[in-house]
């Protein structure tokens, strides 16, 4: 019902179901995800829209009882194809989590862990490598000086930037959110939110938020989420403002959820 | 209201001073025991306990031989045992979600870690100095090791299990494969408190006597050979200490306070480290 709402899809959704063992948490979600755009997955708790957020690096395959069926495409090739490379499909599409999650190792070679699983570059290319990723994720003026200290010893902030400058180093294509900013604190979320808008000019966005006003803020598409169903899925601004369903508007009207 | 508040203030005293006595019930105990150690060790702790042998009934020596047979069996029985127990831990931390295997070992692991020391020097006895005719160094270091393994095991699974699930996903999440996230991002995170599981396993063979008895057993003189009988200090203190000979005597108090003093040491270094990790630099 949503798929031609979108041009220029990157990647497009058909039929997805999800299970935790028998429990059905998104149901027949039909959805598309425009390229270069920033798309944002609203709705209450336990929506799912975290769960359809970990289908597109196909993160539920670390615990056995999860499972999806359906197909999810993208560039026209489905990513639920057994037959799909896990760690070359993860090298396209990065992904950052709720909580920062520096490893426990410096800061340089936070960035540098992820760039060297794909590729063999010099001591040399490395460093501005690495530089280049600090610097999309504005981050490389405050560590410039100490590449060499641990990661975690970071504020929050600081921390999850890394932790997106960690994702970009390797360039990929998609970039999924998973409520960066929920656990920082006004200003880092503004420092992100800024981040975000500069970064969809090189990469696909996706990003799951709690927090409606950030979705209105920086986000082209919305698509709200509830009980596993997708209810509706369209420009952020016609969302917000003049949504097509009624319980898209009750719920971003603050009348339920 | 007030009656209910007043009621719960009493419980709450009550509670209290059973707790403290309790503390101080076993503090007592231990403070008399390090106080007679510290007593009886400290005037026998001369020069000589350090650069002489084991001495003959009777005569004046030292401990040379027991200190060293002790440190070179500990340090081979951790050498053997701790590779050993990470591997395991690592592998029903990170991989014993699913199967039987797991949980098997884990039961078999926690027999392990409460069978009585002496069981262990027995079975060493049996599978190993029954078969080269001797008793050996090599014979105690491995009882050691079989001691050392359960205690690893156990803390290295315990502590991978603490590294938050979100950085193994984060991992993943660039694409690498298991073992590069097991190697480069759990057991680093881990790092800290498996190795206070080390040192506190090194703590806990270094003072046990059972196991040696049938493995290592004794040896009066200058030895560091592994293949042959070893001296070593739990052993040398049990004999000395239930000998009729005051010199004897005197050197068993003083081998009972150097292990005591290195169990604590070690025990304190673990938490130093323990605790370096814990905080954020």
């Amino acid at each position: 019902m949503n798929i031609d709402t979108v041009i220029n899809p990157k990647i497009i959704i058909k039929d997805l179901n999800f299970y935790y063992g028998n429990f059905r948490a998104l149901k027949d979600i039909n959805l598309s995800i425009a390229e270069k755009m920033v798309t944002a997955f609203i709705g209450p708790s336990g929506c799912g829209k975290s769960t359809l957020l970990r289908t597109f690096n196909r993160m539920y395959q670390l615990y056995p009882k999860q499972k999806a069926t359906g197909e999810i495409m993208l560039d026209g090739e489905n990513i639920l194809d057994p037959k799909q490379d896990l760690n070359m499909l993860r090298a396209k599409i990065g992904m950052v989590f709720q909580k920062p999650t520096p490893f426990p190792m410096s800061i340089y070679d936070n960035i540098a862990f992820g760039v060297k699983l794909y590729e063999n570059l010099s001591k040399h290319d490395m460093e501005t490598r690495v530089e280049w990723a600090l610097r999309k994720a504005a981050l490389w003026g405050e560590v410039k000086d100490i590449l060499k200290q641990s990661g975690t010893g970071l504020s929050g902030g600081q921390q999850q930037r890394l932790c997106i400058a960690r994702a970009i180093a390797v360039k990929p294509q998609v970039l999924l959110l998973d409520e960066p900013t929920s656990a920082l604190d006004p200003i880092s979320t503004a420092h992100i939110e800024k981040l975000i808008d500069e970064l969809k000019e090189d990469f696909t966005i996706v990003i799951v938020t709690h927090n409606m006003q950030q979705a209105a803020r920086i986000s082209d598409y919305t698509a709200y989420m509830y009980l596993g169903d997708l209810i509706e899925l369209g420009e952020t601004s016609s969302v917000f403002t003049n949504p097509k369903r009624k319980e898209t508007e009750d719920y971003i009207t603050g009348r339920f959820g | 209201m007030l009656n209910l508040y007043a009621r719960r203030r009493i419980i709450n005293a009550v509670g209290l001073s059973v707790s403290v006595l309790a503390m101080l019930f076993g503090l007592f105990w231990l403070c008399w025991i390090l106080w007679t150690l510290l007593k009886n060790g400290l005037p026998a702790l001369t020069p000589t306990v350090f650069t002489q042998m084991t001495p003959p009934p009777g005569s004046s020596g030292g401990l040379l031989n027991a200190i060293a047979g002790s440190a070179m069996m500990t340090l081979v029985g951790t050498l053997i045992g701790t590779p050993i127990g990470i591997l395991a831990g690592t592998y029903l931390a990170e991989f014993g979600q699913r199967g039987w295997m797991a949980p098997l070992t884990r039961f078999i692991n926690d027999v392990l870690l409460s069978a009585p020391s002496i069981v262990i020097g027995l079975f060493v006895y049996e599978i190993y100095v029954v078969r080269v005719k001797h008793f050996s160094g090599w014979a105690g270091a491995l009882a050691l090791s079989i001691l050392v393994i359960p205690i690893v095991i156990r803390t290295t699974e315990n502590m991978l299990r603490l590294v938050p699930s979100t950085l193994r996903e984060a991992a993943a999440a660039l694409g690498a494969p298991q073992w590069k996230v097991i190697n480069f991002v759990t057991l680093r995170a881990a790092r800290a408190g498996i190795l206070t599981g080390v040192l506190l396993a090194v703590a806990r063979i270094s003072g046990e006597t059972a196991p040696l008895l049938f493995t290592a057993l004794n040896n009066q003189f200058w030895n560091n050979h592994m293949s042959q009988p070893m001296a070593n200090l739990p052993v040398v203190i049990f004999q000395f200490a239930m000998s009729p000979y005051a010199d004897w005597q005197q050197l068993a108090w003083a081998g009972a306070l150097l292990i005591t003093v290195s169990v604590l040491t070690l025990n304190i270094l673990a938490r130093v480290v323990f605790r370096q990790s814990a905080t954020p630099h």
